[in-house]
């Protein structure tokens, strides 16, 4: 079988992933896709912790951690929408209101 | 190699270049669906892991549902290829740093407590949907209620935010 550790070591990595796409990338879309990419990463050490010490509280949590992105996402689709349609556009340095 | 470990490994593999991939393209519609391949690769660590139900919960919420609407907004205002400028090429090597600093820290945590994680694997086969739902349904009963709440009120959100006003 597979060690935890494993797991934990890979969702890390993927964590870190999204982390450096989130600070790297400059369309808001993609940006919002990379904070998906960092819940899939804590999901995936949920999971791997509740295989490790038998009990299935870790894989409720990913439910609820599903039920939250998915809420999640809905509503930041829609500011993204917004955002879209009053500034002509989707890079996330051309919206600077609140700037010096 | 045991086949859990060549398995493991090749999906793990398939996760990372699916994340790398997400980054290095410059398209939003391909960093979607670089990310549909990272969530189909975990829900099959899921399936590995025993975790069925929250396999298929994967695919048909993340993989289906939310990817769908990424695709579906990425389409609708047409995005196009990401410019980027100066400070945002500056972003770059601290950016890297910060993940290499992150990632080093938890696997050096990982490392430190490898025994007792180890010791505790492999317990024994759960039955894993049947418990699911008797948590969710008897422990987690009022969370479980409450995120439907939150889920109307994500609605309603989204259907006020993306409502244009008739002027």
């Amino acid at each position: 079988m597979v060690p935890t550790n494993y797991y934990v070591i890979l969702s890390a990595v993927l964590f870190g992933l999204g982390v450096f796409a989130f600070i790297f990338k400059r369309n808001v879309i993609t940006i919002f896709m990379s904070i998906e990419l960092m819940l899939n990463a804590v999901n995936l050490a949920f999971v791997a912790f509740s295989q490790a010490l038998g009990k299935l509280d870790g894989q409720v949590f990913v439910l609820f951690v599903i039920v939250v992105a998915a809420a999640e996402a809905a509503v930041g689709l829609g500011i993204i929408i917004l955002i879209a349609r009053n500034r002509q556009t989707l890079n996330v340095e051309r919206v600077d209101l609140l700037k010096l | 190699m045991t086949a859990p470990l060549v398995v493991f490994f090749g999906l793990a593999a398939l996760a990372v270049i699916g994340a790398v991939s997400l980054i290095l393209q410059k398209h939003p519609i391909h960093s979607a669906l670089s990310l549909i391949v990272v969530m189909v690769a975990l829900a099959g660590l899921y399936l590995l892991m025993g975790a069925e139900f929250v396999a298929a919960v994967q695919i048909i919420v993340y993989g289906g549902a939310i990817m769908v609407l990424f695709v579906f907004v990425i389409m609708l205002l047409n995005a196009g290829v990401e410019e980027h400028t100066s400070l945002s090429k500056m972003a770059g090597p601290p950016g890297l740093l910060l993940v290499l600093a992150l990632a080093g820290f938890i696997a050096a945590t990982v490392a430190r407590s490898g025994a007792s994680v180890q010791a505790a694997t492999q317990t024994g086969a759960l039955s894993s949907t049947k418990g699911i739902s008797e948590m969710v349904f008897k422990d987690f009963v009022y969370p479980f209620e409450l995120t439907s709440f939150l889920v109307l009120v994500a609605i309603l959100g989204a259907t006020v935010l993306a409502h244009r006003e008739k002027s």
